[in-house]
Parts: structure tokens; sequence; C-alpha cells
């Protein structure tokens, strides 16, 4: 059983909790001043990857972990996030830069994601089923295809088993399918998998002074080249509030003049 | 985009934060409310004894206020309600504004009536046959006028969340609702001045705020916002959530509009922050609970809405530890703080207990003797995060906080508030609970919870096993405001646990010149405890300004004063 090698790629997106708004331009959506966190599918890789590494609940992988190196791709602030994977249990943190505003597309990143495979020589890569932001859930896919790698989507639960066997449930439409494939594989995670923890304070702390790996697309070899032009982003139509009548002679006057009676 | 909504029950079931599940309280964010509509519960303190809902049901329910307290009579000087008085009412204020049990009694009006006649926890209830629900100030002083000439008893009412028994009739008093009086009058949103009538729900009057160009905040903020009325806001000076930051209502009210019983119309709806000319008349019914007239519209000072807001929750070896770092609070974060919560062992170790849910610092070598929550609120969230970075490092360095965690986004900010605001659903899951709402100096503040703690031990009450009736003492709540929630859990009623707790709690307050109620106010609830916390010379003075201004004393009689 080979010893794990697992890389973590997480994304800074909107906070899930925030009521995001189209910026006036109907360009995309409004980001300046906008509170923004790891993407919650992201959170649950960061934790899994670090329960199968603390071997609680019967994830323990007969070969160890030998490394967990969290990834992000995005402006500079996507380091605070990095930062809490390293307090939450990742070893090293790698940060692509881009520039504020600048994005990538699914396939750009599967390619991003593949070169760093082969340079940190990964054999398990545990990631977010898809981001909240785009919602495009593409990238895990499309990185096994580079890959030539197995891949286990809308995971649920991992079990490893001998000689690199990995038995995943994954979420499927009114129930679950377990699936079994050998390391090296891809897998997605879904949001039943664990519940993310609270990092300690010595923990986030230390994870403040951890240095962090800076490059650059060009140091994969991987243009940011877009096939998908935005046109335009526009809001779903408010919804109509109700009226108060003030009595029942009322209501039906109104019921009247709506021609419902 | 279209994940965000799906996502929502799942993760909010993986924030595990305990359900609510206070009806009367609900609204259209309900995570939104999650936190404040939990801390409604956990500031309040009906006082004897808070039932489950359950036993609340069997018991509580339905037992008429007059029947509960038989040393409270009807005071004869008032009138009875007649039809002529009714008709009178209806020919002032039209009949969609009346609801009448006078002229012809029947079951359904009754059920129109019992809201008004009982307060949202069902302690007390009322007679009233009438309510009526003027929609103009000129209304309001017709109405009173009237009542005083034929000394019939008003009792004005709000939204109705109060805790006390101060919003409600005790005998046949008339319910004057403000609940039609609901128009937001106008806002500055330079000087984020908000003018409004006294029936504007308050969470209304705080999305208007949030929605506005510049978005601005109601500078109060509690649990019931929901239902509660800005006049019933400042007639009972409520405290809430955002008091440490923004000041109490006597800060924040720059003027009101009231009425008299005689029909007068007190217009001080000023919008000036400062306005020093004579006596400033407006405190007096900032806090008097309705007893000298009724508020009708309000002008008060609203901040502008924080951008940035972060939570952590700290874990502290001794109550000591606690007040340093609160101190160190004040100090690093100064003016980002905007709330700091006290919460002890045994109340996170009930709150396990009920929801079944790991405490957030199990981990860390937990549980804690202590623990507090801090908030920050500002403008720019770099410059918070940096400043409340820098204020855990110190902290922890130091050895005043033995471990913590910092929210690294809003589900998990959620989810912190949780472990203090679910102290009190947690409570009542239990069993009953004597709760006192006080405020302390800050030194001695968790000393009262241990003085209570050894006098229950010392009568033998507490301990695990049913043959104890106590099952913990614990305390917690807004430090920053030096106000603590004592709570009693109890497993069963026992006249033995009352009779240690009382007068025993208010005596320990009164020795250090506490508050015997912090933010709930008097109403019928504390009437027989002001003498703990005024004295006579200034109980004596409260009389006399309500002679002078209500001297038939018709405004909410039967209560404190």
């Amino acid at each position: 059983m080979s010893a794990l090698r697992i890389l973590v790629p997480i994304k800074r997106v909107i906070d899930y909790a925030v009521k995001v708004r189209v910026n006036k331009a109907q360009t995309g959506v409004e980001t300046a001043g906008v509170k923004h966190s790891i993407n919650p599918f992201d959170d649950l890789s960061v934790e899994e990857a670090t329960l199968i590494r603390e071997e609680k609940l019967g994830r323990r992988a007969p070969g160890g972990v030998e490394e967990i190196c969290a990834f992000s791709a995005g402006p500079p602030k996507a380091q605070e996030i990095l930062r809490t994977a390293l307090a939450r249990g990742a070893d090293r943190a790698i940060h692509v830069e881009l520039k504020e505003g600048e994005d990538l597309e699914p396939l750009s990143v599967a390619k991003l994601l593949k070169a760093v495979v082969e340079q940190q020589k990964s054999n398990l890569v545990i990631l977010g089923k898809q981001s909240i932001d785009d919602d495009a859930n593409q990238t895990g896919q499309m990185l096994a295809g580079l890959l030539g790698w197995p891949q286990a989507t809308q995971a649920c639960k991992i079990e490893f088993g001998e000689a690199d066997a990995v038995s995943v449930t994954q979420e499927i439409d009114g129930g679950t399918q377990t699936v079994r494939a050998k390391l090296p594989m891809v897998i997605t995670t879904d949001l039943r998998l664990n519940e993310p923890r609270f990092a300690t304070l010595p923990k986030i702390m230390k994870a403040k002074k951890m240095p962090l790996e800076k490059k650059t697309l060009a140091d994969y070899g991987v243009s940011g080249e877009k096939r998908l032009k935005v046109l335009k982003v526009i809001e779903p139509p408010p919804r109509q509030g109700g009226g108060k009548v003030e009595n029942v002679d009322g209501l039906i006057s109104k019921l009247k003049e709506l021609g419902a009676i | 985009m279209a994940c965000r909504q799906p996502l929502t029950p799942v993760l909010r079931r993986l924030t595990r934060t305990a359900s609510s599940e206070i009806g009367r309280h609900s609204s259209k964010s309900q995570q939104a409310l999650l936190r404040t509509t939990i801390r409604c519960l956990s500031t309040s303190q009906p006082r004897p004894l808070r039932q489950t809902p359950s036993r609340r049901t069997a018991q509580a329910k339905d037992e008429f206020t007059s029947t509960k307290y038989p040393e409270i009579q009807r005071d004869e000087r008032f009138a009875r309600l007649t039809p002529e008085h009714v008709a009178h009412f209806r020919h002032l204020l039209g009949d969609n504004a009346v609801i009448d049990g006078v002229t012809s009694p029947s079951a359904a009006i009754d059920d129109d009536l019992a809201p008004f006649n009982s307060d949202w926890m069902r302690k007390y209830r009322g007679h009233t046959q009438l309510v009526l629900k003027p929609a103009t100030t000129t209304e309001v002083s017709q109405v009173l006028a009237y009542c005083n000439e034929h000394l019939l008893a008003v009792v004005p009412q709000g939204g109705n969340t109060g805790l006390v028994g101060g919003s409600v009739p005790v005998f046949d008093e008339i319910v004057l609702s403000l609940s039609r009086m609901n128009a937001i009058l106008s806002f500055d949103p330079v000087s984020g001045v908000l003018v409004a009538e006294a029936g504007v729900i308050l969470e209304a009057a705080d999305t208007y705020l949030a929605s506005a160009a510049s978005p601005h905040i109601f500078p109060l903020d509690l649990g019931a916002k929901g239902s509660c009325q800005l006049g019933g806001n400042l007639s009972t000076n409520a405290g809430g959530l955002r008091l440490l930051r923004y000041g109490s209502l006597h800060g924040t009210v720059l003027g009101l509009e009231a009425v008299l019983p005689s029909g007068l119309v007190v217009d001080d709806l000023c919008t000036l922050r400062k306005n020093n000319t004579g006596y400033d008349l407006k405190h007096l019914f900032i806090g008097a609970e309705g007893t000298l007239g009724a508020i009708t519209k309000v002008a008060i000072h609203c901040p502008r809405r924080p951008a940035a807001q972060n939570v952590a929750l700290l874990g502290l070896p001794s109550y000591e530890h606690c007040r340093r770092a609160f101190s160190e609070a004040k100090a690093q974060l100064s003016e980002i703080l905007s709330a700091f919560e006290l919460m002890d062992a045994g109340s996170q170790a009930l709150v396990t207990q009920v929801t079944g849910n790991t405490h957030p610092l199990a981990d860390g070598g937990g549980p804690h003797p202590f623990y507090c929550l801090v908030e920050t609120s500002g403008s720019n969230a770099e410059h918070d995060s940096e400043k409340l970075g820098a204020f855990l490092e110190s902290v922890l360095d130091s050895g005043i906080v033995a471990d913590g965690t910092l929210a690294a986004d809003e589900t998990q900010a959620r989810t912190l508030w949780a472990w203090r605001e679910g102290i009190t659903e947690a409570l009542g899951h239990l069993g009953g609970v004597y709760k006192y709402d006080v405020s302390i100096p800050l030194a001695d503040m968790y000393a009262l919870v241990e003085a209570t703690r050894a006098r229950v031990a010392e009568a033998g009450l507490i301990g695990e096993g049913d043959e104890f009736p106590v099952r913990a003492v614990v305390g917690y709540g807004h430090m920053g405001d030096a106000n603590l929630h004592l709570n009693v859990a109890t497993r069963r009623f026992d006249e033995r646990v009352e009779g240690v707790l009382e007068p025993f709690v208010y005596e320990w307050i009164q020795e250090r010149q506490g508050s015997i109620s912090a933010e709930h106010g008097l109403g019928l609830a504390k009437k027989k405890y002001i003498g703990y916390s005024r004295n006579e010379t200034m109980v004596g003075l409260m009389k006399q300004i309500k002679g002078l201004y209500d001297p038939n004393g018709i405004m909410n009689p039967y209560k404190y004063i």
C-alpha cells in the first residue's frame, strides 16, 4: 500500500450565507466588500483529508498519509483560505496568484491541477464536487479524464481497503451507490461526507506563520485563456409581496378587482 | 448560484444549530433570526418558574392573572365598560379599529381578544373586553381624553412581547394597540435620523434601514424583533444585543411624541443630537412601561450598517481571566467590538447534553470553566481581521485564554452564536428554570452564581440523580453590559428551592448595588422587588411624577407603580 499524498484544491468564493447581487453593468455579481470564504464543498475536502490522517471513524488508510497539500488559484486574498486549510490540518499550501477579477474556466483549472498533481506526485485528489459561485461541477471529472485516473464523484463516505483499493459511497438521486477503485484516483465531495471542525487558536496562529509557496500559471505551463464570454447576468424577477385588507368586505372587493370571483 | 438555495437546508443541518420552536417570533429569515430568536429567550426572566412547553400548556395556560395573584384587587374607582362607551369609540375610530366584547360577547370575539389578553409566555392573562386600534395621534388623544374623563383604565400595547407582564391587562382595562400606527415617516441618510410611528415593527424598521441606498442599522436588536414595536421598545427601554456597541435608547432616541391621559399631545419629536433647552422630558417616557402616557412617534439616531463581522469563541480558566480578556478586548478591539458574551461550563454542558453536538472547543483540552464569545463589527474586513487576530494572539500568548477558535465563514459564525443562544432553549428542555436577569458591577458579577450554587448545595437540593430537585446553577450573559443571567435548572417544582433562592438573590444583589432587572423592566412580575434597586426617595419621586401626568391613574394600573 502506498502512502497517501493528498492534494486538496480549494477555491475562495462569496460566502454561502451572503445574498449575492448582480453588478450594475450586468456583467457579473458584486464582489467588492462582500464576505468571501472557502467553497463549502472544499471545506469538506480539507476536513476529510485531515480525518484520513487522524484515522478516525474507520477512514484509516493502510499506508498512512505522507502529506496533505492544499492548493488554490485565486486573487491575493485566497491566501486566507489556504491559511485556514493549514490551521485545519494541511501540511503545505500552494498559491497560484491570479489578478483580482480574473477567473479560470473548469478546463483550465483541470489542466492546472494535472500539472500540480504531476509535480507534487499526488496519488489522491479530494476536491469539492462544485464551487458555489459558477456551479460548473466539471473540474473533478475533467481532471480525472486528463490524468487517466478513476474518479468517484459526490462522495459521502470514503473507506480504504487492502492493495490500494478505495471504496467510495456516492450520493445519487434517492439513495447511495458504492464504487471501488485503486489509487491513484480523484474523489469529489458531497455535503454528507463530514462536518468541518473549528480550527483551534494555537493552530490558527501557527498557520499564519507557515510559508506559502507562490506560483504563477506560467510555472505550470497553463494559460488562463477563456472559451466562453459572459454576455449578461440578470437577477430573477423579484417576488411580488402580498397585500393586507381591512376586513371581509375588503377581501371580497379585492378578489373581485382581481377577477378571482 | 442556482446551488445556493438547495444547499441551504443541508448546510443548516451541518451547522447543527439547535432548532428554534418559538412560534410567535418566527420570521421570514429564519436563519438570520435563529440567533436572535433564541437570544430573546435567553434574556427573558419570567420570574418564578418557567415551565417546559408541555408543562406550560398543562398548568399555566389559561390561568387568569387575577386568579394567580389574588392579592391584586380591581380598583373600583375605575368605571366598568358599557355599550355606550364602546359606541363612542366606534364613532371615533370606525368599526374596524374596535374589537368589542362588551356589546355582544361571543366565543369568536373572545378568540379575537385572546392575543391581547395574554403575554407571549402565556404567564399572564387579563380580562379585557375591548381593544382599540387608533390610526393617528389625534385618535389616540381623543381616546385617552375620553378614558380619563370616564375613569376607564388603559393598557398601551405594542407587539406584546414583554417578559414581565407589563403589556397585558390584569382586569378589564382597555387595550390600546398601536399596531395600526406603522408608518415610517422619514429617514435622512446623511444624519441617520429615522422618524417612525410607534407601531412600526422593529424588524421592519431595520429592514427598511438595511435596504436604504446607504445601508444603516437600527441601534437596537433583540430576539422578538419580528413582533415587537418601536413604541414598546421605548416604553420598556429594551436593551438587547447591540447595547454594548450603540448604547441604550436613552442615548439613541432623539425625540418622541407621546399622548398624556388628559389627551395632551407631548410633541418632542426633535431630530437633533444636541438640544440643551431645559428638562429633557422624553426620558421619562423611555422605560415608563406605559404608566405615564402612550408613545406615538419616535425619532432615533441610526448608525451605518457595519460591512464586516467576525466571531471568535474563547475558552478561559476562571472568571478573573474573563474579566482580563474583556479589558484587553476593549483596549485592542475598541471601536469594532460589538459583543462580549460570557458562558460558564455548566451552561455549555447543558447545551451539549440537549443538542448532542460536539462543542467547538472540545478538542482543545476542554471543557474550560468559562467561555467568552467575542464579536467585532466594522467597515473593513481586513482591518478587523487583523485587529482580531492580534488580539487573539496576545491573549493566547499572555495566558489569559487557554484555547479558542475563530469562525472561518458565516456558517461557523452562526454555529458559534448558537452555543450562546441555545442555552435558554436547552435549559427549557430539561425542566423548569428559575431565571434572574440582573446587573451587577463586573467585579462581583459571577460571584452571584457561585454564592447561589453554594447556598443550594448547602441546602442539599442540588446533585446528580432524581432525588435532587435542582439540576444545575448556571450563569451566562452580556458581559459587555455587566448583565448576568442567573439560571437555576430544576427537575421538578419544589417549594424549598424557591425558599432558598428568594429573597436571597435579591438581597445579595442589593448589597452590591446591583439591579434586579437589567433589561426586562418590572411590569407585574417584579413589582414587589423594586425596593431592592430603588430607595424610598426614588420610588416616592416616581410616584409624584405619575401623579402629575396621570392624576387618575388610568395608565397601565396594577403594575409597578
